[in-house]
């Protein structure tokens, strides 16, 4: 079970289980032969473009579409009324103006009454080619009445503050959730409020508070959103090819939402360029595309383009956090107590786990030993997108090692001392795991100081201090920022968690040919994970099959089994996990079939990689591909034993696997402009089995990416007149390569002791650990001007202000 | 992806002539395309809509760097990246060499070009502020001849210039000044980025004195790229880390800039400062005479 036994190589050179190997996708997408739903042309499809709302928040008082309809080309005009139009026999509402979102909220597919947020779907054109559409989408003339938007979360619920949600007969802009709550809390409230008041009033303790924001952010995948649907009127079946990350969840959806039976409906994701989150919703355009096939009788594609991905997709984050932590001066960590606005927009369609309201944000606690942990998060409406909980976060375990990390480094700051000496103080100890923490999370397992000490033995900490006290007596300003974080990931169990109902265990399935090779059906969808790779290699490591034989189809509902999808950083501790278990039944059944050919019992057998062979005897067996043949051929078989290898499972995992990771940044900071480069990125983490080291290695770096990106550049603010200020590539900054350092990674490996490889989930764990570090190395360098925090992202401009004490509001219009 | 507005026609010209004879043909509806790094994006967010575009690319009498006299003469389609390469340029003023490097990215410094750059006349255009510290001149030509603009006259304003209808920009000028010394300063958010504030400077130092100094700085609303106020302080002074000061103060001073998602005002002004401080010092540095 531990990652370094070195697998025995296959004919075309592959590990025949755990150990670097090539991406097998590569093959046709460096070649640029990847197949992305825009890619997908259907004989007769028609094209389509809709007319998002100019304004934040407005009543719609009319809708002319006359000249629009009567351009050349245009096949059909949809509006709100339209939609109220068209009955919908199902339980989630009687027509299709409106939709359910993941939350148990609705959301306007085609705005009817009003326009909650700019960019708001309002009309959808469908026309015999994209640039008519457009064209005609400039002709629908729409009157509107503007009112007054909410854009700051902070004034959401004012007394005197615009109601946005008055279709839902609201009078404020609160949330309530399926459960009628509308505060979310977890952990010892009482407990943690005595001990900081107790700290408080000790001279041996200190109490410091924060506020810390983590700005709204977007995923940003490379492929933007779209469709394409085909209502075939004569089977009544519906295909679709979509850009989503669960198409199971999504048939589902779709089945609950037009009253469908699932097997009506057939999703296929081909190639899915970038997902992080941002396509686990589910979006008016992809209802759209397939009410214009219902109307039209032809295939309709939707496709968005850059400004309407950043504008109305699912965003991330926008969590103004208020955190308070209480320590002894020793540096022992007392309690935490955490109050959090959240701005979930217009329509509340997070997607997280249904008893997860505020997603695992909980988990706030981190990866350090003491008693008493609290947070309360109240969720608003404001008049911005909606969605959320996207983007690589894990559920919003990236909001709570943030808020944890920065707080630790601010007590840190209070006690003037090393935070690297601050963290080795508190950090979990081995022998305390399985640990509960304070809010009743079971972390599997961990030796986090071992994995500290490799991270700094790479930086050469020591060094790195000696230098920044030599650099700032020159009035040089370096930084050096930590951060160690702990993610609970691969959701989950299903007696804890579902999504809209649905328990998210993972289906699976592996065929085995007569000839040996094999197919494994997912239900996982991969967006850039290598899940054709990873996942042969799982089942290379359980059968000895080689992992070139191995086909690993998803991504296509009618040939995969049933399971929740690609998030979280789910699919390894979820499908992986099945992926082995569903690989050891067909060992089982392949043990029953060569024990009938070596005619001796099944107990009499043992297995070495791709063969069993008789106790005691070695040369007397038979290999996984001789087995295959026996299976489907003439041998005897013994009652009850019923040939063939194939097997089916599904995994319902005991626990989240919890990975963690130590981040080390190295900044210089230039105070004169505000600049910071990021000067060197250590980052040591602990994923437990690595499959794929290379895959993981994939992972991470383009986590430490994204982390940079959001830590100095990346935001979607908004004006006071709800104008969305991040809606292109040259206003939402993306970090390239020449703001990326040459990574240095290091791993230790302390496999999860309740997954059947080992293996936790890593997808996530860049993106969740980095933005801290390099926060608090921007801050260390800052030190000396006194400064203790300012909120991402850390442009120049932000930095150069904090210097002067007066930090910029970043999730408004810079002022 | 986005799509642009219908297009009613798309011609390549054959010569300068023959592109004048195009704008005059389509009229006001009509414009040129040249590297396209500005144009097309416009038009395909729809901001622009032009009828007819008539692409200048083939025109090879366009593309040349030269010295006429005491001038050297950079062709409007000469792209960003011929003038980073440049040995010509980088002879007489490395500020060429400074500025291209910190202009967008590789991809569009392939196709991006000078003339293209000073009539998209973007407040932040890094070419802008260099040509206006060398003190610069563009030529015009329209179907009755052709003048020659200062630089420091070009523009009327944000994406405004000199260029009227039936008009095309053939080529820029920037005097030879032995002995100079210059230097470009630049904060942007990102590699890629328009600036968030950038200064180009010349000085030629002569016996411990200056004896002629340029600063143009962009996207920090210096009208036409320059604060000649804080050059005419500086000229005929040591160059002193005070008299530097003093003059990036004023330089600062003659800036008006307006807050965005780049930076808020003061900071911007503060960059102007400080920037133009930077490429001082490094301009009188590098004056072979200093
Ligand atoms: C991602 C990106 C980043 C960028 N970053 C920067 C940056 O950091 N700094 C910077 O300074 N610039 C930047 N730019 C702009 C870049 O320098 C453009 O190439 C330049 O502004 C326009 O040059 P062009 O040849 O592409 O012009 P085009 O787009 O072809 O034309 C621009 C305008 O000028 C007109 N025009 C072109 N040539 C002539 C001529 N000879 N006579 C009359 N009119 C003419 C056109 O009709 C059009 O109106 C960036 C561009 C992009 C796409």
């Amino acid at each position: 079970m531990t990652a370094v036994e070195e697998a025995p190589l296959s004919p075309a050179g592959n590990p025949i289980g755990f150990g670097n190997m090539k991406r097998v996708e590569d093959q046709r997408f460096i070649r640029g032969e990847g197949n992305y739903v825009d890619d997908v042309n259907l004989p007769g499809m028609l094209h389509s473009a809709i007319l998002r709302s100019p304004y934040a928040h407005a009543r719609i008082k009319s809708i002319d579409t006359s000249a629009a309809e009567a351009l050349p080309g245009v096949v059909a005009v949809i509006t709100g009324k339209t939609l109220e139009g068209i009955p919908r026999p199902s339980l989630l509402g009687d027509n299709f103006a409106w939709m359910p979102t993941l939350s148990y909220d609705t959301q306007a597919v085609l705005a009817t009454d009003k326009v909650r947020f700019q960019g708001q779907e309002v009309a959808f054109v469908i026309a015999n080619d994209r640039y008519i559409a457009k064209d005609a989408v400039e002709l629908i003339d729409v009157d509107y009445e503007q009112l007054e938007p909410v854009m700051d979360a902070k004034k959401a619920m004012e007394p005197d503050a615009p109601v946005i949600r008055d279709d839902k007969g609201q009078t404020d802009n609160s949330i309530t959730d399926v459960h009628g709550h509308k505060t979310w809390e977890s952990g010892n409230a009482i407990g943690t409020a005595e001990a900081i008041a107790q700290a408080e009033a000790d001279p041996n303790c200190v109490v410091v508070t924060q506020e810390i924001m983590y700005p709204r952010v977007h995923p940003a995948p490379m492929e933007t959103c779209g469709s394409v649907s085909y209502l075939d009127k004569v089977t009544g079946q519906l295909t679709m090819y979509t850009t989503s990350q669960a198409p199971h969840a999504h048939r589902t959806v779709y089945a609950m939402v037009a009253g469908l039976p699932e097997h009506k409906i057939r999703i296929i994701s081909p190639d899915v360029g970038g997902g992080f989150g941002n396509k686990v919703g589910v979006y008016p355009g992809y209802v759209l595309s397939v009410i214009g096939t219902i109307v039209t009788g032809k295939p309709v594609k939707w496709m968005e383009d850059r400004g309407e991905n950043l504008m109305s997709t699912s965003f991330a984050r926008d969590y103004h956090m208020t955190g308070t932590i209480a320590a002894t001066k020793e540096g022992k960590i007392l309690a935490v107590d955490v109050d959090v606005l959240a701005d979930h927009g217009a329509f509340n369609g997070v997607a997280q786990p249904t008893n997860y309201p505020a997603g695992f944000f909980h988990i706030f606690s981190g990866s350090y030993d003491y008693p008493h942990a609290h947070c309360k998060v109240t969720p608003v409406y404001t008049n911005k997108a909606p969605g959320g909980v996207a983007y690589a976060c894990s559920f919003r375990i990236t909001e709570a090692v943030y808020l944890i990390e920065r707080l630790v480094d601010c007590l840190a700051a209070e006690l003037n001392m090393d935070p690297a000496e601050l963290r080795l103080k508190n950090l979990l100890r081995p022998e305390q795991f399985p640990y509960t923490s304070p809010t009743g999370w079971e972390y599997d397992s961990g030796e986090y100081e071992k994995t500290m000490r490799v991270a700094m033995e790479i930086a050469g900490y020591d060094e790195l201090r000696k230098e920044q006290e030599e650099k700032r007596a020159r009035g040089e300003y370096m930084g050096i920022g930590f951060s160690f974080f702990t993610e609970g990931v691969g959701a989950g169990p299903r007696k804890d968690m579902d999504i809209l109902g649905l328990g998210m265990a993972d289906g699976i399935e592996l065929r085995v040919h007569p000839t040996g090779k094999a197919v494994l059906r997912l239900s996982v969808q991969s967006q850039g994970q290598a899940h054709e790779t990873t996942y042969a290699q799982i089942v290379a490591h359980e059968l000895g099959i080689n992992p070139e034989d191995i086909e690993v189809v998803h991504g296509d509902t009618d040939q995969t089994p049933f399971g929740l999808g690609t998030y979280g950083s789910r699919s390894t501790p979820v499908s992986g996990a099945a992926a082995a278990v569903v690989s050891r039944k067909v060992k089982e059944r392949a043990r029953q079939v060569a024990a009938a050919a070596l005619e001796c019992s099944p107990d009499d057998l043992e297995w070495e990689l791709g063969r069993w062979y008789v106790k005691g005897d070695k040369e007397r067996g038979k290999t996984i591909t001789e087995i295959a043949l026996l299976s489907h051929g003439s041998l005897e078989l013994p009652e009850g034993v019923e040939g063939h290898l194939d097997a089916t499972a599904v995994y319902n995992p005991p626990n989240l696997t919890y990975p963690y990771g130590c981040y080390i940044c190295v900044v210089d900071v230039d105070p004169g402009t505000g600049q910071v480069k990021v000067r060197r990125f250590i980052a040591v983490d602990d994923c437990g089995t690595r499959i794929n080291p290379m895959v993981v290695e994939g992972q991470v770096h383009g986590g430490l990416a994204d982390g940079i990106g959001m830590a100095l550049m990346e935001v979607i603010a908004f004006d006071e007149d709800g104008n969305n200020l991040g809606g292109s590539f040259m206003d939402y900054l993306l970090p390239t390569s020449m703001e990326c350092p040459t990574y240095e990674l290091g791993e230790t490996v302390t496999p999860s002791p309740h997954h059947p490889i080992g293996a936790k989930g890593v997808g996530e764990s860049a993106t969740v650990g980095s933005p801290p570090a390099v926060v608090n190395a921007v801050m260390d360098a800052l030190a000396p001007f006194g400064v203790r925090h300012a909120d991402m992202p850390l442009t120049p401009a932000n930095v150069w202000r904090a210097i002067q004490g007066n930090p910029i509001r970043v999730d408004m219009a810079v002022e | 992806m986005q799509t642009p507005a219908p297009l009613a026609d798309y011609v390549r010209a054959t010569s300068v002539a023959d592109a004048i004879a195009q704008l005059e043909k389509y009229g006001e509806d009509a414009r040129l395309v040249a590297g396209g790094h500005s144009l097309i994006p416009m038009m395909r967010l729809r901001l622009a809509r032009p009828e007819a575009l008539i692409d200048i690319n083939d025109l090879d009498e366009l593309k040349s760097i030269k010295v006429e006299g005491n001038e050297i003469v950079v062709g409007a389609m000469v792209r960003h990246r011929e003038v980073l390469d440049s040995p010509l340029l980088f002879e007489h003023y490395p500020i060429f060499r400074e500025c291209e490097k910190v202009i967008a990215d590789p991809v569009v410094r392939n196709r991006g070009s000078v003339g293209g750059s000073y009539c998209q006349a973007d407040p932040s255009e890094d070419l802008s502020a260099l040509g206006s510290a060398l003190r610069g001149s563009v030529v015009i030509q329209n179907s009755t001849g052709t003048r020659t603009v200062p630089m420091r006259e070009f523009h009327f304003g944000p994406y405004m210039t000199q260029v009227g209808d039936g008009e095309i920009l053939t080529e820029v000028r920037f005097p030879i000044r032995p002995g100079a010394g210059s230097a470009y300063e630049k904060v942007e958010r990102r590699v890629g980025d328009w600036a968030v504030a950038s200064v180009g400077t010349f000085v030629v130092v002569k016996n411990g004195v200056v004896e002629d100094c340029g600063i143009g700085l962009a996207a920090v609303g210096a009208e036409h790229f320059c604060v000649p106020a804080a050059e005419e302080f500086l000229i005929g002074k040591a160059p002193t880390e005070e008299n530097l000061e003093q003059a990036a103060a004023m330089a600062a001073e003659g800036c008006n800039p307006s807050s965005d998602q780049r930076g808020p005002a003061d900071y911007k002004k503060h960059l102007a400062k400080e920037l133009t401080l930077r490429a001082l010092r490094r301009s009188v540095q590098s004056s072979q005479g200093a």
